[in-house]
């Protein structure tokens, strides 16, 4: 692999998208703090300090204000970034939907952090899980190394498909977790991502236009579909993005899915983010007793890759959903939901049980994901599902 | 008009050659109109400083008139006139 004869460089979660945006040197990066994200402009601040890039930064007075200046800034043909976690992307939210709707590319960093009530600072999807509707791109990363690349990556799908998008990390568990980074060389970013060529200007005074203009009943419902359509779109253009930057730097960055050992496997567990490596290391373990099993990690919620996951899932005999949020609806979480949905129309599909675990930063160890792989096996061998949905490492 | 077709619209909503604000004409919420009388006026200008719609027509210094494309009829101008050269009429309907 030609990954291995490539720089690394020790980096946690943060430090590693800090330093993707330096190399990317953006127009403007305009933040509020929040934890676990706080770091990643605070880093990137000192670049800004010390010259190292030519980005116009903006210390904003909240969350709110940090997405405007940003919607403010792609409109003007500017390339953005910025970074928040939890309520500071629920602060966000009415903002988010204006920014998509605009097909103004911007790319966020989250660090993935669980929502108030009660008030907890570590990692549950429950922040972008709640923003899985704004019409932006969401990709979840699994380590250091994936978000570094995926941000690059993030910067070029946004821009094409002219929307929005999200780079997730686990909050504590990546963000503060210090890992090996595969680094490019800055020329390598720079010709990666070449120019913004924008859809439209605010600043262009030659050629004045209207944006946000009021909708009413005569033409939301075509905007919306019109809207749509470039979300269907974005699927080819993250495919060909990352096949591209696979291809150029011999980098394995996963596009929409990960696969790991599922082309026999009997029984799969579908996850997102850091518990993938946890499962990863059980099915080595199970797979020396010979038990076929896998790991499919999703690692992009929107657009949902669902014609994939029905083509990988429609053989196997047992699927368990991993969601680390709640999302109250009594029978599931988000990903348990859509992914049923999405293996519905098969004639031929999987028992799918649902699992809640991870909730406000609870550990996920081995044995929690050994018990995981314990639950499908007995409900393959019973070839039946009783409990709705079950909740992992839960106290009785 | 005919509506346009949800892949007619361009991306984003934008709407291209839109009108700038002079093409904007705002004159048709008036229910009162100013009556300009040129006897009477003597060109002081007060009407022009202090209509807000910028609807007072002046040409080389002289009052010439009162552009209904934009005037609201908010009857200012006849309001602030020392000679009583404006006066406000009910629009006909």
């Amino acid at each position: 692999m030609k990954v291995e004869t490539r720089k690394f460089v020790a980096k946690t979660g943060n430090e590693a998208a800090a330093f993707a945006m330096k190399q990317i040197n953006p127009d403007v990066v305009a933040a509020y703090p929040i934890t676990p994200s706080s770091e990643i402009v605070m880093i990137f601040s000192k670049y800004v300090a010390d010259g190292e890039v030519d980005t116009e930064f903006i210390p904003v007075e909240s969350e709110h204000s940090a997405i405007s200046v940003c919607i403010g800034a792609s409109a003007s043909g500017a390339r953005v970034i910025t970074a928040t976690s939890s309520q500071g992307l629920a602060l966000m939210h009415e903002i988010l939907y204006i920014a998509s709707s605009m097909r103004l590319p911007i790319v966020m960093i989250v660090g993935n952090r669980a929502l108030s009530g009660p008030l907890n600072i570590h990692c549950d999807h429950s922040d972008t899980m709640g923003s899985r509707d704004c019409g932006w791109i969401q990709m979840y990363c699994e380590n250091a190394n994936e978000v570094y690349h995926t941000i690059i990556n993030a910067v070029r799908i946004s821009e094409e498909a002219n929307l929005p998008c999200m780079v997730m990390m686990d909050g504590f568990i990546v963000t503060h977790g210090m890992e090996k980074v595969f680094v490019l060389e800055d020329e390598e970013v720079k010709s990666f991502i070449g120019k913004r060529k924008p859809l439209y200007s605010l600043l262009d005074v030659e050629k004045p236009i209207t944006l946000g203009s009021l909708t009413l009943f005569d033409y939301y419902l075509e905007y919306k579909r019109n809207q749509l359509e470039g979300v269907i779109k974005a699927k080819k253009i993250i495919n060909d993005v990352f096949e591209e930057y696979r291809a150029r730097f011999g980098i394995n960055v996963p596009s929409f899915v990960e696969e790991y050992n599922i082309e026999d496997a009997e029984i799969v567990v579908v996850v997102m983010s850091s518990a993938a490596g946890t499962f990863k290391e059980v099915v080595d373990e199970l797979r020396n007793k010979g038990e076929k099993v896998g790991v499919l990690r999703l690692k992009v919620m929107r657009p949902f890759p669902y014609e994939i996951l029905r083509e990988k899932l429609t053989n196997v005999k047992v699927v368990g959903v991993m969601d680390r949020a709640e999302t109250f609806s009594t029978m599931g979480g988000p990903l348990s939901i859509e992914l049923r949905a999405a293996l519905y129309p098969l004639s031929k599909r999987p028992l799918v049980q649902s699992f809640v675990f991870g909730l406000g930063g609870r550990e996920f160890g081995i044995e929690d994901a050994m018990k995981v792989f314990d639950i499908l096996k007995d409900i393959g061998m019973k070839n039946k599902i009783t409990e709705e949905y079950i909740y992992i490492g839960l106290r009785e | 008009m005919k509506l346009k077709t949800w892949k007619e619209l361009e991306e984003g909503g934008v709407v291209r050659n839109t009108p700038t604000s002079p093409q904007y004409k705002t004159g048709d919420w008036r229910i009162k109109t100013p009556l300009f009388s040129e006897s009477d006026c003597t060109h002081c200008l007060i009407c022009f400083l202090y209509c807000p719609d910028s609807a007072i027509k002046v040409k080389l210094g002289k009052v010439i008139g009162i552009d209904l494309d934009y005037c609201k009829g908010c009857g200012i101008c006849a309001n602030v006139c020392p000679k009583g050269a404006i006066s406000m009429k009910e629009e006909e309907i």
